[in-house]
């Protein structure tokens, strides 16, 4: 049986949607790929995903009339999350390839991830943790990750990462070859990974769903 | 801690067959891809690969099909491999539902198509793969069509050319070791992963768990992808559930022969005995 929430899924035809699909689809969501703004709009909840590079992603989001659409959602207050290069888009500019403006929804910038020790292979690909960020959510079971803990475990796979301006919109953090990095945000209605919930197992789809439910 | 070694089951796909072969030859058909997929999802695998065995042989990809059926009910990345040519290949692997593509034959024919690949699809989402054979004068060249042709490319400095292409990882199957169940290759696995910086998936030789915790203390592998070892525990547990396909050589599933060489090992279990010798790996 479907839940009775429809999510938009904003296509900008450079992301692997169809995965996401499927993780909507076996939690019971109604889902609709979509880049038309009143479709968009008209949804209970909606997802940013994103694979590919920063700069080419802005493209493709400003030649679908999208950063408008995606920034009313936003102000509506419904829930919205971006996953992967859609957590890094929401920030105001990345260094990928050229210096480029984001959509500048959360302060800050997007940096290639940064090697401290030798061993420590770019891009970040495989399993990896998500610490909640103690001075905020210590003991605070809030969010979407409110029923897991810093063991579980997430799939990740990038070569560049956040960093928020703002210490408070620092959801979780991850540590990588002796860096420790944010791997999630949340703030207001937004909450926006690193890492990829839709092929996170059994601890990404409950993300989803406490997320839409 | 950081990120965890990851345990990859690989799928080799003929038609609608999961089959097995020894150094990529004499293949077996074990089963249903979609059921091993969904039961090794089930026991903690960290990723799966899919590899279309006579893609690239036959111009034909017969992949797309069984990806998405998979993609519906397995939530872990999906890497596909075998007769991807195009850019256009690449799309419609990744609209069935892959996460990531993997190219062997076709980078050694043209190697701009990584290029263009890692920046239209990001460099995460292109896997370069390598098959390695040893060669009478102890080099080793990379080989196409699933270990049939030979190319001049030697081993190591193709990987670094790759990295450079912008692949955003890399699978090397040692072919010498493939099915055989001898243990890895160490010595080229460690030389790869030593000369880039990309993740290395090494695959090919992988009889026991102790083989699997020697590579894994030896070399700074990202991942181990690994077929009979699970494969051949699947059928023990599952044997005749499967109604597979009578396409290709079954003789072996009636005959009740596993290679007596090739331990058995569920995922689990595996991982609990890396996890003991403290390689950290993903537990459930």
């Amino acid at each position: 049986m479907k839940k009775p929430y429809k999510i938009a899924i904003i296509d900008y035809q450079m992301s692997n949607i169809f995965s996401i699909t499927n993780a909507l689809d076996a939690l019971g969501f109604e889902s609709k790929v979509t880049s038309d703004r009143s479709e968009i709009l008209s949804c209970d909840g909606a997802i940013l995903p994103g694979v590919g590079s920063f700069p080419e992603a802005m493209k493709h989001i400003k030649n679908f009339n999208l950063d408008d659409s995606i920034k009313d959602f936003i102000n509506t207050g419904k829930p919205f999350m971006g996953i992967c290069l859609g957590l890094q888009l929401l920030f105001d500019g990345s260094e990928e390839i050229e210096n480029s403006c984001g959509l500048g929804v959360i302060s800050g910038n997007v940096k290639r991830i940064s090697a401290k020790n030798k061993n420590m292979r770019v891009p970040h690909v495989g399993w990896n943790h998500a610490s909640k960020n103690k001075l905020l959510y210590n003991e605070k079971n809030i969010g979407p990750l409110c029923s897991l803990n810093d063991k579980d475990y997430f799939y990740f796979v990038h070569s560049y990462c956040v960093e928020p301006d703002n210490d408070t919109d620092i959801y979780t953090t991850t540590e990588y070859g002796g860096n420790e990095f944010c791997s999630s945000i949340l703030k207001e209605n937004i909450f926006a990974c690193q890492f990829h919930p839709e092929k996170s197992g059994e601890n990404g789809l409950r993300i989803l769903n406490e997320m839409f439910n | 801690m950081s990120v965890a070694l990851r345990i990859i089951p690989r799928l080799d796909i003929k038609g609608p067959n999961l089959v097995k072969g020894v150094h990529l030859e004499g293949l077996r058909v074990l089963g249903k891809p979609e059921s091993f997929a969904k039961f090794y999802y089930e026991q903690g695998a960290d990723e799966l690969f899919y590899q279309d065995v006579v893609a690239s042989l036959y111009g034909r990809n017969s992949l797309q099909d069984i990806v998405s059926k998979t993609a519906k009910e397995v939530f872990i990345p999906l890497t596909v491999g075998g007769g991807i040519r195009s850019l256009n290949d690449i799309s419609s692997i990744l609209y069935a539902g892959a996460d990531k593509v993997a190219i062997n034959t076709s980078a050694i024919e043209d190697p701009g198509l990584i290029k263009s690949a890692s920046i239209m699809f990001g460099s995460s989402t292109i896997v370069a793969s390598i098959e390695a054979i040893r060669q009478p004068n102890g080099s080793y060249l990379s080989f196409t069509d699933n270990g049939r042709n030979s190319s001049n490319k030697e081993v190591v400095s193709w990987a670094k050319e790759l990295e450079q292409l912008g692949a955003g990882e890399i699978i090397l199957t040692c072919v010498d070791q493939e099915g055989s169940g001898s243990g890895f290759n160490y010595d080229l696995i460690k030389q790869v992963t030593d000369s880039v910086s990309i993740p290395v998936v090494a695959h090919g030789g992988a009889g026991s768990a102790q083989n699997i915790l020697d590579l894994a203390s030896q070399t700074q592998v990202s991942g181990i992808a690994i077929a009979s070892l699970f494969h051949y525990d699947y059928i023990r547990h599952n044997r005749y559930i499967d109604d597979f396909n009578k396409e290709g050589n079954t003789d072996f599933l009636k005959s009740d022969r596993i290679p007596s060489n090739i331990e058995s090992a569920t995922i689990a279990h595996l991982k609990s005995f890396l996890l003991e010798n403290n390689i950290h790996v993903r537990e459930l």
